[in-house]
């Protein structure tokens, strides 16, 4: 293998910061990144991901802490001297150049000898499944295409790390899912340590080794996808890997963490996220498909359904209780408009917050 | 219409529809009052003075021509309008480029470019009047560098080259400026960040990334420009010295048309004048093609 990374321990940021005037863009961010890992970071518009980006790529200033590569300090220097690779979200590539320029431009301003960097930019366009398409102007590739000219791009230069930028944001659902598959095959194939930033938590749990979800510029929670996507910590979290349901009610008993919680006239159980007693607001947050239309029982809940969809195997629709809350529920099969169905939330899999 | 809805054959369109398709419909009407304008204040006076130029005074058909290239006193004032406009050009292309480079950044561009442009507004008699206060023997800027001790007698800045290019410059920079600042945004920014990540100094990114792209744009700037100065005439009277060193080839048609009262002469003069722009600006759009001129964006979105 020619292609492979610099060697060094481990990437770490240090309560890395940066203020827009008065709005804090990102607040005190630390995170210590081992090579060869794959971190997402992920989170809503405007949460700070791509200031985050920016800010390890060198293209905004961080205001406050400091980026290290082992003991190195490298938040001082120039994006050119960081050596990082990026993958930018609308690829960026230069049109003027072709996919060969393209993917040795970084080796080319590196002076690597022209013999050598031939070899690696054949090996990249292998790597990246472009093999034969070298002389073409990235005008004439389609979208997935020149995302692949863009990740070859950024690891031909070798970097000890690789930012990519929302890369399948802008190709089609089905290309995303491609792509998607590819990005992981290269990084299990170079190893070379990645962020990624995405706001799609499916991105972000297939890709990612660790998920770090940002929200307001702070981090809310670092963890492995299977973490994040079980044991959110925060209910804002939760809502953000899929929670869709949020029913509050108050605790009627807990045993270990496992709560009860009334909610109108049925008591739905989840397993705590924070310390509750009993008496206390209760938030249960629980997947479209943990909740499931079923037989009256205790501990359904009563709603009347809006709408309905056919999804392949089974149903999904949206239904209201009579406190005016909207839930998401699966059924297997289709239940009229407006009939009264009972929904059971799964105890095993709810969640309980801190209302 | 009607015919078309009650034939059966669907297969039979209408004339209407035939000339939509070939994309002539109502609207193709409206260029109308622009060609009959094209022919009457361009065409037209263009063919005739076309032939006027062909019919001269005294001698065959070519004698104005013949008359012009064997006089050094008409033919210089080509190399004399190029000696102004190119450099003039030139050097407005490289003052705007940096600027704008800069400007393309800034958040308040609207108010600099509304700045930049004023000059345009005020005519080339009142930058002219402007500068021969300014730039003459007694003028502000001989006596403070008098005052300073740079020099001792005045410099000559009026009545000769200098006064002509120095206006020349002040009136065509806002123009050349505003084109080139144009090019200069129209590169989508994460080309040049893309170029920055993977290792290209500011020096290599604008060598490898942005100049290739801006050449087309700025060989328009150029063309644009230097037409413009090339036709240069009330500068070079009143700041130059038009009997001599700023004789450009607008003076030597002027003098053709209203001290000889030799229309055809005057033609000549104006076509030559028109062949050396075309000259110039042609080969260097042919040269332009050379280079890549599609989209200077980085990707699609």
């Amino acid at each position: 293998m020619l292609l492979a990374s610099s060697p060094f321990k481990e990437i770490r940021l240090d309560r890395m910061s940066r203020a827009f005037g008065s709005h804090n863009a990102l607040k005190d961010v630390s995170l210590s990144i081992r090579k060869g890992e794959f971190i997402a970071l992920l989170g809503p518009s405007g949460c700070g991901k791509s200031t985050a980006l920016n800010c390890i790529a060198g293209l905004l200033s961080t205001t406050g802490g400091g980026i290290f590569i082992d003991d190195k300090r490298i938040d001082t220097l120039k994006p050119e001297d960081r050596g990082f690779g990026m993958v930018f979200q609308n690829y960026a590539l230069f049109p003027h150049m072709t996919v060969r320029q393209n993917i040795g431009f970084g080796l080319k301003m590196r002076r690597v000898p022209k013999a050598e960097a031939e070899k690696r930019i054949e090996e990249a366009l292998n790597l990246v499944r472009l093999q034969g398409q070298g002389h073409k102007l990235p005008g004439q590739l389609s979208g997935g295409q020149q995302q692949r000219v863009a990740i070859a791009r950024a690891i031909v230069i070798e970097p000890p790390l690789v930012l990519m930028d929302e890369p399948l944001s802008n190709l089609d659902a089905k290309l995303r899912l491609e792509m998607r598959a590819e990005i992981r095959r290269i990084h299990n194939q170079l190893g070379a340590t990645t962020i990624y930033v995405t706001h799609d938590q499916d991105e972000a749990l297939s890709l990612a080794d660790r998920v770090v979800v940002l929200r307001d510029g702070e981090i809310r929670q670092v963890g492995v996808p299977s973490d994040l996507y079980e044991r959110p910590d925060h209910l804002d979290v939760a809502e953000f890997m899929g929670y869709r349901n949020r029913l509050t009610g108050k605790v009627i008993a807990v045993d270990g963490d496992k709560t009860s919680i009334a909610v109108g006239a049925s008591t739905l159980s989840g397993i705590a996220r924070d310390t509750l007693k009993v008496g206390d607001t209760a938030v249960v947050a629980a997947r479209a498909d943990d909740v499931v239309a079923g037989t009256k029982s205790g501990t359904t809940v009563e709603a009347v359904v809006e709408t309905i969809e056919y999804r392949g195997r089974e149903f999904v629709g949206t239904a209201r209780t009579a406190e005016g809350l909207e839930l998401v529920f699966h059924a297997p099969q289709t239940a009229a408009l407006g009939s009264a169905i009972w929904l059971s939330v799964d105890p095993a899999r709810a969640l309980a917050f801190a209302a | 219409m009607i015919s078309v809805t009650s034939t059966p054959s669907v297969n039979h369109l209408s004339l209407r529809q035939r000339l939509a398709l070939r994309g002539i419909d109502g609207v193709t009407l409206l260029v109308l009052p622009a060609v009959i304008f094209l022919l009457a204040v361009f065409i037209y006076p263009f063919i005739y003075g076309l032939i006027l130029s062909f019919e001269p005074k005294e001698g065959g058909m070519f004698a104005n021509y013949q008359k012009f290239f064997s006089d050094p006193f008409l033919y210089d004032t080509i190399l004399t309008t190029l000696w102004l406009a190119v450099p003039v050009t030139l050097i407005s292309i490289a003052i705007a480029l940096p600027v704008a480079f800069r400007v393309r950044l800034m958040t308040h561009q609207r108010l600099l470019t509304t700045i930049l442009v004023l000059p345009v507004t005020l005519g080339t008699v009142l930058v002219a009047e402007g500068l021969l206060n300014y730039l003459g023997p007694q003028g502000w800027f001989s006596r403070t560098l008098m005052m300073i001790g740079v020099i001792d007698s005045p410099v000559k800045l009026t009545n000769n080259y200098w006064g002509v290019f120095a206006s020349l410059i002040i009136t065509g920079f806002p123009f050349t400026f505003l084109l080139t600042l144009s090019y200069v945004s129209g590169i989508d920014p994460a080309l040049e960040q893309a170029a920055a990540t993977h290792g290209a100094k500011s020096w290599q990114r604008f060598r490898y990334v942005m100049w290739p792209l801006l050449v087309p744009g700025l060989t328009i700037a150029f063309c644009l420009s230097f037409v413009q100065a090339f036709a240069v005439f009330p500068s070079a009277v009143l700041l130059g010295a038009p009997a001599g060193p700023t004789r450009v080839i607008s003076i030597a048609a002027y003098q053709a048309a209203f001290e000889q009262y030799d229309y055809s002469m005057a033609s000549a003069i104006a076509m030559i004048m028109a062949a050396v722009q075309l000259l110039i600006v042609v080969s260097l759009l042919s040269i332009r093609n050379l280079f890549y001129r599609g989209s200077t964006a980085g990707g699609k979105g």
